[in-house]
């Protein structure tokens, strides 16, 4: 029973990530904004995080500016699709080319640096219970920060009228703008919040999960975050659930090395990608439910004058 | 108070402008690093943009890397002018390395004049196959393009380094995950002596020649394009859809694979778990600074190939981590998008109505 709570920490542990910047990318979506810059903001918010937890010995200090950094970076995509009307597409492409370019160049000198990590909860007496001990009190704060804001989430866009307001956005900018609410600056708080969130997810695995510094470490959750988004078909929960679904997936390379079993680990490491393409073709089958789930502005550039 | 307005007209003045824009834009920006960084920024700028290519060597190596940058750009221009969103080019690429160089270790002994033609082939073939999976995801399950051929740049990275780690592995190579040395028939021929460049170049610039007609001349280019442009007039007129999915990502998957072979027969001799430092997504850029234009995309890809030969000199000369190449590249995209904003809107400067007095 013990080998199954820990292999279920385990499980969310390798999720979160994908939690933290699916999330993120499901309010922008929302909004209608549709940024591909995730692995980007991912890199630059894990990045930036190492370095400030490494310089001031302080990983908390690190989440916060991971985050500041994912926000700052998406504030960039912001200008140029939402002030400057530039294609989504191409604009968050070029955020996740540059977010991997950028934090190559600033990561260099981090590369081999040991950092204090943000380490997994140990009360005393409550986590040493058997089975629910683990399970309910030996997650990573991180672990349980992902899972309040996916409440906050769902209260905020279902059960407050600011995210009716959001959500408005994204179906139909031009009657949100005939209404009076300003169109543009709610999809730039849109997206800086999944710059936010993105940058918290990246910020998790380099001071957390992992924890330490690799080039190019989010190995593509990024966009595999963004495959979520559409499996989800734009709902928090199944965010969730698929979050945790591929946290198993990545987990099955090293249980099964750890198993001793004899195939080479490339085959494994494969998993999650293919598991992606699968699980997205499998959901964009049924093109009704996702023109109906997906918001419909969804990519498209709003001009009050056009 | 500036304000933006829509010209009634897209202006093809401000289209060919902004990459120009955008270079400089950038330029001033590395200027500014340079200094940033305490290096003097004309010595940092000399070393950086001039100097690699002051010698005969190279300005051979800038054209060798600025061939499989061409090459790819100008497939996935062919896609993306038809809103086919191909992204994964550097797995094509690592796939079509994969086939060509299959052939090029099946035939290790052999000298016939057919290896190397069987080689392209075979490398051409590898990317279009590559490409072919987000096709029929896309037209048959409709999932997304940019997701799917992503994915399968990991799943072919992975799969180069399954090979070199093992089937592939050369037996006298000290344990290294890589194959051995192709044969001399295997590469291809050097253009210029006592350089590396080779002709694959003469290939690429065939290709890009022939992109250019197929794109200009032909009725599926032309059908592609209005896809692109007004994809519901194009369901009026009848134009598949299906079909330009299919022709868009494999003509993208074919050019991506001849770069791939193109790089192992070429300038690295034998397979390696990493074929390329980037150049299918660095070519996404080029793409776009080069306007999805045959011609532009040549410029574009001299200018980006500059950046890589940069960050190497910078490396030796200033002590610059070469990843200096990465930020200019997306610092490139970024102002190049930047700049589009003037080919659909115009700066005015409007003044504050006046308030109309209650009477």
């Amino acid at each position: 029973m013990d080998h199954a709570a820990q292999l279920i920490v385990l499980t969310l542990a390798a999720g979160t990530p994908l939690v933290y910047a699916a999330l993120g990318e499901l309010v922008t979506e929302k909004s209608g904004v549709l940024n591909l810059g995730v692995e980007g903001m991912m890199l630059v918010g894990a990045v930036t995080s190492f370095i400030v937890a490494a310089t001031t010995q302080s990983p908390w200090l690190g989440v916060a500016a991971g985050m500041a950094a994912g926000a700052a970076l998406s504030l960039i995509f912001g200008v140029l699709t939402l002030s400057l009307m530039a294609n989504q597409v191409a604009s968050g492409l070029a955020l996740s080319l540059f977010g991997v370019g950028l934090s190559a160049f600033v990561g260099l000198n981090y590369v081999s640096v040991v950092i204090t990590p943000i380490t997994p909860l140990t009360i005393p007496v409550l986590t040493e219970l058997p089975v629910v001990g683990k399970l309910l009190f030996g997650h990573n704060p991180l672990v349980y920060l992902s899972l309040l804001l996916f409440v906050a989430i769902q209260w905020f866009l279902y059960r407050t009228r600011a995210g009716l307001v959001v959500r408005a956005v994204g179906e139909s900018p031009q009657s949100a703008h005939a209404i009076g609410y300003p169109v543009a600056r709610i999809r730039y708080l849109a997206v800086m919040f999944g710059g936010a969130c993105a940058g918290l997810g990246g910020a998790y695995m380099a001071v957390a999960y992992t924890p330490l510094w690799v080039e190019g470490m989010t190995a593509g959750r990024g966009w595999i975050a963004l495959a979520l988004v559409v499996f989800a078909t734009w709902k928090p929960w199944r965010i969730l659930a698929g979050a945790y679904l591929f946290g198993g997936v990545t987990l099955a390379q090293f249980q099964a090395q750890g198993m001793g079993v004899d195939i080479p680990s490339q085959y494994l490491s494969m998993l999650p990608y293919l598991a992606t393409i699968v699980v997205l073709a499998v959901i964009s089958r049924d093109a009704a439910a996702i023109r109906l789930n997906a918001p419909a502005s969804l990519g498209k550039p709003f001009h009050p004058d056009s | 108070m500036l304000k933006l307005e829509a010209r009634p007209e897209p202006s093809r003045l401000a289209g060919w402008m902004s990459p120009l824009l955008a270079a400089a834009a950038t330029l001033i920006v590395g200027f500014i690093l340079f200094t940033v960084m305490g290096k003097d920024p004309w010595l940092a700028f000399y070393a950086f943009f001039v100097k690699p290519v002051t010698t005969l060597y190279g300005v051979g190596e800038l054209l060798l890397k600025a061939t499989p940058l061409m090459l790819i750009a100008v497939g996935l221009a062919a896609g993306y002018r038809a809103n086919v969103w191909n992204i994964g080019a550097e797995g094509q690429l690592t796939m079509g390395a994969i086939f060509g160089g299959g052939i090029a270790l099946l035939f290790q002994e052999s000298t016939s004049p057919l290896v190397l033609p069987m080689m392209l082939v075979a490398g051409v073939i590898g990317g279009m196959l590559w490409g072919a999976i987000p096709a029929y995801l896309r037209t048959r399950f409709n999932a997304n393009e940019i997701l799917t051929s992503l994915m399968l740049v990991y799943v072919a990275t992975l799969t180069l380094s399954l090979l070199v780690h093992g089937a592939w592995r050369d037996p006298e190579g000290f344990n290294f995950p890589q194959s051995k040395m192709f044969a001399e028939a295997a590469l291809l021929p050097t253009l210029l002596p006592e350089t590396r460049l080779n002709v694959a170049l003469l290939l690429a610039l065939a290709v890009v020649a022939a992109a250019w007609v197929f794109m200009r001349k032909s009725l599926a280019g032309f059908q592609m394009r209005v896809s692109g442009l007004a994809p519901a007039a194009a369901n009026y007129a009848g134009i598949s859809a299906r079909r330009t999915v299919w022709l868009g990502m494999l003509i993208g998957g074919a050019c991506a694979g001849l770069a791939g072979v193109s790089e192992v027969a070429g300038p690295i001799g034998q397979l390696l778990p990493s074929v390329s430092p980037g150049y299918g997504f660095a070519a996404i850029i080029v793409a776009f600074v080069g306007r999805l234009h045959p011609l532009g995309i040549v410029l574009a890809s001299l200018l980006m190939s500059l950046l890589y030969l940069g960050g190497e000199s910078a490396q030796i000369n200033l002590a610059l981590p070469s990843a200096v190449t990465g930020l200019f590249q997306g610092t490139l995209l970024f102002f190049l998008l930047a700049a589009d904003v003037f080919i659909h809107y115009r700066l005015r400067i409007a003044r504050p109505a006046k308030r109309a007095v209650p009477v």
